[in-house]
């Protein structure tokens, strides 16, 4: 009897297909966190390479952390304002440009065009704009408006790395709402109009459910991404004005690689994963309330 | 649709992975002197080509008397991220041979990271151990023994745009300025131009180390002679912050938060800044250069510093050492000087300096470098500079506003460090 059956064939290549990715799982994800958790376990000097194991210390030092509370805080602020004012802004252009009019093209051009802009280079440009003496300021005082400085005050700083965010980032929705809205079959629209429905009600009842799978996705990718924003961070405010912009992933950074604390780093990244994590498998779980043709 | 587990993975590997960089343990294999094939790599801040250069002949002139170094390199790092990639580069067990460093020192000599030099210096022939000054070998010294050469000693100086205060109608006497007249004078120009009063370089409302080049005038200092308790919250602190408090918010003498002035540029009358900067002179103004105005408590002078040192994880401590021997031997400690003030008794001498410097004279060397080092103090320096930096920049955000307390601001810095110092 043959060994290389069809059957054995199959599942060779089957798992000749998977095996790239699942190196990458191994390599990339599984080692280096399998790593973390080990790192959070140990107290490393990093500049003699010395490990002594502490335990769960770091763990309980998240409780007395001070700062952590503040850093939470700024972090659920972030990302929520970021994930709301994100899938609204992508849903309301995709709605506007999914029209035949004149220079629709360009416009979705334009408003994807900052996606593709190096994220450090674009938040760059926009720190000079939002300096007291910036160009925004520039433009609210040319019509009579004295601007806050920006930067400088806590409030308007989250406000400032949220915006300039959402304006980078919300290209890249627009583009998969559009791509969902346009795949809506025009005959429900043609058949609600005929029933009387108003536009209201047509989104409402056909629209939304009809692209739900796609806003699931924009949805958790967009929470994810808000959780995962440094650069914005570091290049804007680098945290400040006090702590007031100081996001959870820009935490890890500065414990593990600023303060030269990776064990403690480790654990707030830890702790981070499992944010992103729970929140993902919350998301997935809600779906079949959300998600118009999942069983 | 992407499935939960895969969605799951790419969080999952974006998190981790910004520790794979870490995932090393550092290596300590030295190979004695014997070694062959020697491969030495320096990591340095600067990009600037003319350096570089004369640190490569350098190197190739050590070459060819140590035939067993086959090859050493100037890596040059972005300043900004210097120390993060320099102990990334010790943690993931690919530490350089040799490094420069900075505000890094006191924690790399705490930790054992650094060869011990004066041994060797001393016992290398024509080395001249004694010509070193000692305020500039203190920052990069333990009981006794110095671990990282001082090569760049700069001090603060008041660079004056005297074409910004002629504008004004605005007079100074250099060898009597006070603070107090600075601001005075700051104040003027901005009023009279839209121009910025005074700016201390590279400050920006973050790097409030910088702001020791004010205090230290007015008796202040951010923390204790042995460094255990911090002293922000003392009578004299609260005189130096509540001078710029001012400065910034009541007389506009100098530029609030958030607003951009480069003096070099011809935004602003002064600036306090290193010698060093004098590079950035375009010949676009008249300018002056004086050491620091006198504070409350008389005239002082303030340093900024660069050592370098032969890291212990080195494979190759001791042709790291020798090679940092012979590049900072007198003669060659003296070609260095064209770029960095020396640590020398013997090179420090306002016609020497000059002799390597197109934008300053002999005489205003001798007066802002020469004449400064011997009692100049350095900025503040501790073991854990970016957290101490960090927790110190936090509390101090709530003073750069109009109506802080800045008594209360202080006590709250101290609160935020001691911890750190106390370590």
């Amino acid at each position: 009897m043959r060994y290389w059956t069809t059957r054995r064939r199959d599942v060779l290549t089957g798992y000749l297909f998977i095996a790239p990715q699942f190196l990458g799982v191994v390599l990339f994800v599984l080692i280096p966190v399998g790593l973390a958790i080990w790192y959070s376990l140990n107290k490393w000097n990093v500049f003699t390479g010395k490990q002594v194991f502490v335990g769960a210390d770091h763990y309980a030092a998240l409780a007395s952390d001070p700062q952590l509370p503040s850093v939470l805080l700024a972090t659920v602020v972030f990302s929520g304002g970021v994930v709301i004012l994100n899938i609204t802004l992508g849903l309301l252009i995709a709605v506007l440009l999914n029209r035949q009019f004149r220079g629709a093209t360009f416009f979705r051009t334009l408003f994807f065009s900052p996606v593709v802009v190096s994220v450090v280079a674009w938040t760059l440009v926009w720190g000079f704009l939002l300096q007291d003496n910036g160009g925004i300021n520039g433009l609210l005082h040319a019509i009579g408006v004295d601007g806050p400085n920006w930067l400088q005050h806590g409030d308007t700083a989250m406000l400032s790395v949220i915006v300039s965010q959402v304006v980078r980032s919300v290209g890249v929705n627009m583009v998969l709402f559009l791509a969902a809205l346009q795949g809506v079959p025009s005959e429900l629209y043609e058949a609600a109009r005929i029933d009387g429905a108003r536009s209201r009600s047509i989104f409402a009842r056909i629209t939304l459910p009809l692209i739900s799978p796609t806003v699931l996705l924009t949805a958790i990718i967009t929470v994810v991404g808000a959780l995962q924003s440094f650069a914005q961070i570091a290049v804007l405010t680098g945290g400040g004005p006090e702590l007031s912009t100081t996001v959870l992933v820009y935490y890890v950074f500065q414990q593990a690689f600023e303060f030269n604390d990776i064990g403690y780093g480790s654990t707030l990244a830890l702790m981070l994963l499992s944010f992103v994590m729970v929140l993902t498998l919350l998301q997935w779980q809600l779906r079949r309330k959300w998600v118009f043709h999942e069983q | 649709m992407i499935t939960a587990r895969k969605l799951l993975g790419a969080l999952a590997l974006t998190t981790a992975a910004t520790l794979t960089a870490a995932c090393g343990a550092s290596g300590t294999g030295a190979e004695g002197s014997k070694a062959t094939d020697v491969k030495l790599r320096m990591t340095v801040w600067t990009s600037n080509e003319d350096q570089l250069k004369l640190f490569n002949a350098i190197g190739d002139a050590y070459r060819a008397d140590h035939p067993e170094v086959s090859s050493i390199t100037f890596e040059s790092l972005p300043f900004a991220d210097y120390n993060t990639t320099l102990t990334t580069q010790i943690a993931g067990g690919n530490a350089p041979d040799l490094a420069w460093m900075g505000d890094l020192s006191k924690d790399l000599i705490a930790s054992d990271a650094l060869v011990g030099l004066t041994d060797k210096l001393k016992a290398t022939d024509g080395w001249q151990y004694d010509d070193l000054v000692d305020s500039a070998t203190k920052e990069f010294s333990r009981d006794g023994k110095l671990y990282a050469y001082p090569f760049s000693n700069s001090p603060f100086a008041l660079y004056v745009n005297t074409d910004l205060l002629a504008k004004a109608g605005q007079k100074i006497d250099p060898k009597t300025l006070t603070w107090d007249q600075v601001a005075a004078a700051g104040a003027a120009v901005h009023a009279k131009t839209g121009k910025a009063g005074f700016v201390v370089r590279d400050f920006d409302y973050k790097s409030w180390n910088t702001l020791a080049t004010v205090w230290t005038g007015f008796g202040g200092s951010a923390w204790s002679p042995d460094g255990k308790t911090c002293t922000f919250d003392s009578p004299e602190m609260q005189r130096a912050f509540t001078f710029l408090h001012d400065a910034a918010f009541k007389t506009s003498a100098m530029p609030g938060p958030g607003t951009k002035a480069d003096f070099f540029a011809g935004d602003a009358a002064f600036t306090v800044a290193q010698v060093s900067r004098a590079s950035l002179l375009t010949g676009s103004f008249k300018f002056g250069l004086y050491p620091l105005p006198a504070g409350p408590s008389g005239k002082y002078a303030v340093l900024g510093q660069a050592g370098v040192g032969v890291l212990a994880a080195s494979k190759h401590p001791d042709q790291a050492t020798d090679f940092l021997a012979y590049l900072t031997n007198p003669a060659n400690a003296a070609k260095l000087a064209q770029f960095f003030p020396p640590p020398r008794k013997s090179l420090l001498t306002g016609a020497k300096l000059a002799e390597n410097n197109k934008k300053l004279s002999a005489a205003q060397l001798q007066e802002v470098v020469v004449d400064q080092l011997p009692n100049a103090v350095t900025l503040p320096n501790h073991t854990s500079p970016a957290e101490i930096a960090q927790k110190g920049k936090t509390a101090l955000d709530a003073l750069w506003k109009t109506d802080a307390d800045i008594p209360a601001v202080l006590k709250s810095v101290c609160t935020a460090i001691d911890p750190i110092l106390a370590k």
